[in-house]
């Protein structure tokens, strides 16, 4: 199993019957695949769905049919479709129950930043400003680390996403909780020991010695 | 009420250089490809486009970007487009990066008579910057000023010769807010369709709104 999928199978075990989802591009996209037997949930596109699933069989494809990704997907009996105002009102009216996002940093406090490296590559924030200011969790699915630098830091060095600060952080080492004292090492993955953890965030951790292990779900 | 349809060619003569230009569409999904064509074909120059993106340098706003008709954009997301991120940091296009639900709201409120919007979008970081802020009710938003443009530029699906409009699934997006927030409206519809064909209550953008219907070329 890759970090990807690690990280995607244990977002998904936060997937409620009944929620209502929205699910970053990248990474994030990728916990559709893994929603628990028996729950139900409805995924929101912002581009202006709720309720699609998988891209079409080739050839199937409908040109104004796409999810936030620009990729091809199938709406589901029982989908809704309305323009960008609407998709918006959604996400910041708080009617969105989870929001799983990408990160390039997340500090201590618990913001997060991953729309801008000022200088170098600046894709802007698109939908994710929107999504953390109103949804009603957000979760961060991000690998722990890029090119050996922690994305766990102690401060951010680039501009945050939003003031707010995130609920969960998932990544393929570890889950983890930031809280007024800081952020808490929830879970570990398996195999995978509290010291080496430790040792991949830049940010003061608390980490209990006994923290356990990571569920991924069943297949 | 009755239009006439004008062709892309007539539609793209009308947008001035140095216009300001709303274009729907998100990721290309939704952009009114023709009048785009017709828009590089004659050479504009000096445009400031608002649109959600940039979407790919082949596809979409992207060509206008690539034609060099672009001096300005107010978009959400320039992620898809290395051309415009290559602009940007050379300085020969001016970007401002806008978040999407916010710019959504500010072009509704361009349309809708209101002078902007009271978000919680954004407080406390860089979109902020030389903002005002009000308190409602012991919460903090920003103050974001309407949008408005010379012209949008509109893909629907079908239209009626009174200008009524529909969409189709996720290429509706910015399409219905930009119909009210520009002096100059052109949809350019799949289908144009006899009056009384399109429901009242299938209309999602009322036919007075619309300036220009693009037709096909015979």
């Amino acid at each position: 199993m890759d970090a990807k999928e690690i990280i995607a199978r244990r977002v998904a075990l936060e997937l409620r019957d009944g929620m209502l989802v929205n699910l970053g591009i990248g990474l994030p996209t990728l916990v559709a695949r893994f929603v628990p037997k028996g729950i139900s949930v409805a995924f929101q596109s912002e581009n202006g769905l709720i309720g699609f699933s998988a891209p079409p069989p080739e050839g199937m494809e409908n040109r104004d049919l796409t999810d936030a990704g620009g990729g091809f997907i199938e709406s589901l009996p029982g989908a809704a479709s309305f323009d960008s105002a609407t998709s918006f009102a959604l996400i910041r009216g708080g009617h969105v129950d989870m929001a799983v996002l990408g990160a390039l940093q997340v500090e201590a406090s618990g913001r997060l930043a991953n729309w801008t490296v000022p200088g170098k590559f600046t894709p802007g924030m698109g939908g994710a400003t929107d999504l953390v200011a109103g949804a009603k969790r957000v979760i961060v699915a991000m690998q722990h680390a890029a090119k050996g630098e922690p994305k766990i830091v102690e401060a951010l060095t680039l501009p945050p996403t939003s003031a707010r600060r995130v609920s969960l952080i998932v990544t393929e080492l570890a889950v983890i909780e930031p809280s007024d004292e800081g952020l808490v090492l929830r879970e570990r993955a398996p195999g995978v020991g509290v010291a080496q953890i430790v040792a991949c965030t830049g940010a003061r951790l608390i980490a209990p010695k006994d923290a356990p292990e990571m569920p991924l779900g069943c297949d | 009420m009755r239009k006439s349809a004008i062709t892309a060619e007539a539609a793209a003569a009308l947008v001035f250089d140095g216009a300001s230009v709303m274009v729907g569409g998100f990721l290309g999904v939704g952009s009114p490809d023709r009048l785009i064509d017709a828009l590089v074909s004659r050479k504009a120059r000096g445009l400031t486009i608002i649109g959600n993106d940039t979407a790919y340098p082949t596809v979409g706003v992207g060509r206008l970007i690539e034609a060099g008709c672009v001096a300005r954009v107010r978009a959400s997301h320039i992620g898809t487009n290395p051309t415009t991120q290559r602009l940007m940091n050379g300085g020969a296009i001016e970007v401002e990066l806008i978040p999407q639900g916010t710019l959504a709201e500010r072009i509704r409120a361009g349309g809708a008579g209101l002078g902007g919007v009271l978000t919680p979008t954004g407080v406390g970081t860089i979109v902020a910057q030389g903002k005002q802020t009000v308190e409602i009710d012991g919460a903090i938003y920003l103050i974001e000023k309407r949008l408005r443009a010379d012209f949008a530029l509109l893909r629907a699906h079908e239209a009626d010769y009174c200008g009524n409009l529909t969409y189709r699934l996720t290429a509706a997006n910015f399409n219905p807010l930009m119909a009210f927030a520009a002096d100059c409206v052109i949809a350019e519809p799949d289908e144009i369709v006899p009056s009384g064909v399109i429901p009242p209550d299938s209309v999602r953008t009322p036919g007075v709104l619309v300036t220009h219907l693009v037709g096909r070329a015979r």
